[in-house]
């Protein structure tokens, strides 16, 4: 736990008294890291990197913005059209949203592969499910912001469901709009709690890392760390590929906001919200469509709402869930097939909450709806017990110089609580 | 107990498979149109001001009766390859209200660069009023307000037919074959030679729903070209950038292995 070597006497003087570079030394640069991690280990960093370039480009765009039912639509062409260099910061922050999702879900499925919710790192887990409702409610307000046909009707959809709520439901929705229907008062408390949330997100992602630092990074293995010969320095083994890998989603991101700035978003938002006029479909932002399809694929309103949030809410128990003492899904074959599977109703769900709720696509949604609940509830804890694992390898260090021949896996959870 | 996951999940598999899988929903009702070759499409795309010019004249002289294009001024013309003067000689064409003066009165003026384009309508209930109850829906951004864009545009300004056999269509109401539902209330507005082009192109009523919606193509996002030269730009940088950061990581990582 050496400090670093400060030749310049100001940041000596600084570090005896407030030990920054000490801190960041020790965090940033020494952090000993798993030296076999893969590019899906990218994920995290990206992740904190895309919430920058929101926070930046949406400070920028609240300068500009109106949050006025009268104006906010007008406000955001004036952007497009009128402001310098408008169009480019406002294609950033609205494809932003959804490169967030993307990073972010493939952040979490990484982990959900490699077991990384697993001793010791479970309240590291449950943060960033903290973090994924944050961003859900910060995505879902902001698509509000531009007061289009589908901010106006997806904030009446959304908001409606807390009606669903026996007894103090009708008075929860009226205190979210403010008044008796989406109007000018849910546009400037929207606008508010957007502007508030990212900061709130910023303090949990803090939290996320301090827990990240306290036992490091899991790795593809899954086992823990025997000593230094199985890791390596974070800077600047981690902080090269992580900058390889920005360069990459940068690059990809730069596609989509220069030549395809409108693919991911719904053309009747650029409709101006009518009270009057209800759209066709009223469909969500494609990484709110999941959650959108076990909403409806429920035939009692607040069962729905309920198996909506308790989608998310069953990520928070996965640590408990799973009871296989193996992590990484590489040594547990039946797991990883399973997760595969898992994808692929993720993706499936994903698929029908942008279908409408009629014929062969409710049936499908309510089988995917069940499935999804049954990987989490019966079929992982089941399979703690009755899986049995492939031996895992001794050593980080051992594997990657391809000797891995390892010991015997553990047993299964029911011998192994003898102590 | 081992057997019954593995069945399930086999079965979920043949299932999801067979299930294609698609990013965007289209509304249901909605008729497929033919694409067609643009100027500003793909990644190098520009616009044409010959066909920009042709599309504001089809605009201005038949479209600008009812619909409005309320987030374009005057000054944004000279996008199109017009000059400051003409420019201005457009916008004198035009008589915006303006004040109140020093006595207090709202007055009449002509039309200046720095001035919106005017709408056809005070309100939208006179709107609605000289339409048979129907809006005409701003133009400014129907290329992007509307599912498939200019191809939608092109092909529904272009798609009114003889009704079919067997079709009803509503009191006040006019078939097309690309309206969702067939059914528009808004009558073809373009007619064959319905303008006379300044260039010497033929007036037809394709050619004229072609630089028509080149023009709402423009109107839409008038800063495509300044987008689209960016975008190569910066594509480029981060191309060089991805490499170098590349070769640095097989360097650094090269002692570990």
């Amino acid at each position: 736990m050496s400090g670093p070597k400060l030749t310049n006497p100001v940041a000596r003087w600084i570090d005896h008294r407030l030990p920054v570079f000490t801190f960041l030394h020790h965090e940033m640069h020494e952090y000993p890291t798993p030296k076999n991690l893969n590019y899906w280990w990218n994920f995290g960093s990206l992740a904190g990197i895309t919430l920058v370039i929101m926070i930046v480009t949406g400070i920028i765009l609240s300068m500009h913005y109106t949050a006025h039912v009268d104006h906010a639509f007008q406000s955001v062409e004036r952007i497009m059209r009128d402001v310098n260099y408008g169009w480019l910061i406002r294609y950033i922050h609205a494809n932003g949203a959804s490169f967030f999702f993307i990073v972010v879900y493939i952040h979490i499925f990484r982990g959900l592969y490699y077991g990384s919710y697993k001793a010791p790192r479970e309240l590291l887990w449950m943060l960033g499910v903290v973090i994924l409702l944050l961003m859900m409610a910060t995505a879902f307000m902001g698509y509000v912001l531009p007061w289009g046909q589908m901010s106006f009707w997806g904030a009446t959809v959304i908001t409606n469901l807390f009606s669903a709520i026996p007894l103090v439901g009708e008075s929860i929705v009226t205190l979210l709009w403010g008044g008796f229907s989406v109007d000018n008062p849910t546009l400037n408390r929207f606008f508010s709690l957007h502007y508030l949330l990212p900061f709130v997100i910023v303090g949990v992602v803090v939290l996320h890392i301090v827990a990240l630092h306290r036992f490091g990074s899991n790795n593809p293995l899954g086992i823990d760390v025997r000593g230094d010969q199985d890791t390596v320095s974070f800077h600047p083994y981690y902080t090269v590929k992580d900058m390889f890998g920005l360069s990459v989603f940068l690059t990809i991101m730069a596609a989509v906001v220069f030549f395809l700035p409108n693919s991911m978003g719904h053309p009747d938002n650029y409709i101006p919200a009518n009270p009057m006029v209800t759209p066709a479909h009223i469909v969500p932002e494609w990484y709110f469509l999941p959650f959108y399809a076990i909403l409806r694929a429920v035939p009692d309103k607040l069962l729905g709402v309920l198996a909506m949030f308790a989608a998310i809410a069953v990520l928070f128990v996965l640590p408990w869930l799973d009871r296989s003492p193996v992590r990484s899904a590489t040594f547990r074959p039946i797991y990883k097939i399973m997760f595969w599977v898992f994808l692929l109703d993720c993706v499936a769900l994903t698929y029908l909450g942008a279908k409408p709720a009629e014929g062969i696509y409710v049936v499908l949604s309510r089988l995917c709806t069940v499935y999804y609940f049954a990987h989490f509830i019966i079929l992982l804890p089941a399979l703690s017990v009755f899986e049995t694992p492939r031996s895992l390898p001794r050593s980080i260090g051992k594997s990657v110089l391809g000797g891995g021949n390892g010991i015997p896996a553990p047993a299964p959870a029911a011998a192994r609580e003898k102590p | 107990m081992m057997g019954r996951p593995q069945k399930l999940i086999i079965l979920l598999l043949t299932v999801l498979v067979t299930v294609p899988i698609a990013t965007t929903a289209r509304s249901a009702e909605s008729v497929a149109f033919p694409t067609q070759e643009w100027s500003f499409n793909g990644p190098f795309g520009t616009f044409n001001r010959g066909e920009l010019q042709r599309g504001f004249q089809v605009y201005k002289e038949v479209c600008a009766t009812c619909h409005s294009l309320n987030f374009i001024s005057f000054r944004n013309l000279t996008d199109l390859g017009f000059n400051e003067n003409e420019v201005k000689a457009i916008a004198a064409e035009f008589q915006v209200e303006d004040g109140p003066n020093n006595e207090g009165d709202m007055f009449e003026r002509a039309a200046i660069p720095s001035d919106m384009w005017p709408s056809p309508y005070p309100n939208d209930n006179a709107a609605r009023a000289s339409n048979n109850g129907a809006l005409p829906p701003d133009l400014s951004l129907m290329v992007d307000a509307r599912a498939g864009g200019a191809d939608y545009l092109y092909a529904l300004l272009s798609g009114y037919h003889e009704t079919p056999q067997g079709k009803e269509i509503g009191e006040g109401m006019y078939y097309n074959a690309y309206y969702p539902g067939n059914q528009i209330a808004m009558p073809s507005p373009l007619v064959e030679d319905g303008v006379e082009y300044g260039d010497g192109t033929r007036a037809t009523l394709v050619q004229q729903a072609r630089d028509v919606t080149a023009f709402l193509a423009w109107a839409t996002e008038p800063n495509m070209e300044q987008r689209k030269r960016m975008g190569v730009m910066v594509i480029i940088f981060l191309l060089v950038m991805t490499g170098l950061f590349y070769y640095s990581k097989k360097k650094i990582w090269s002692d570990v292995h």
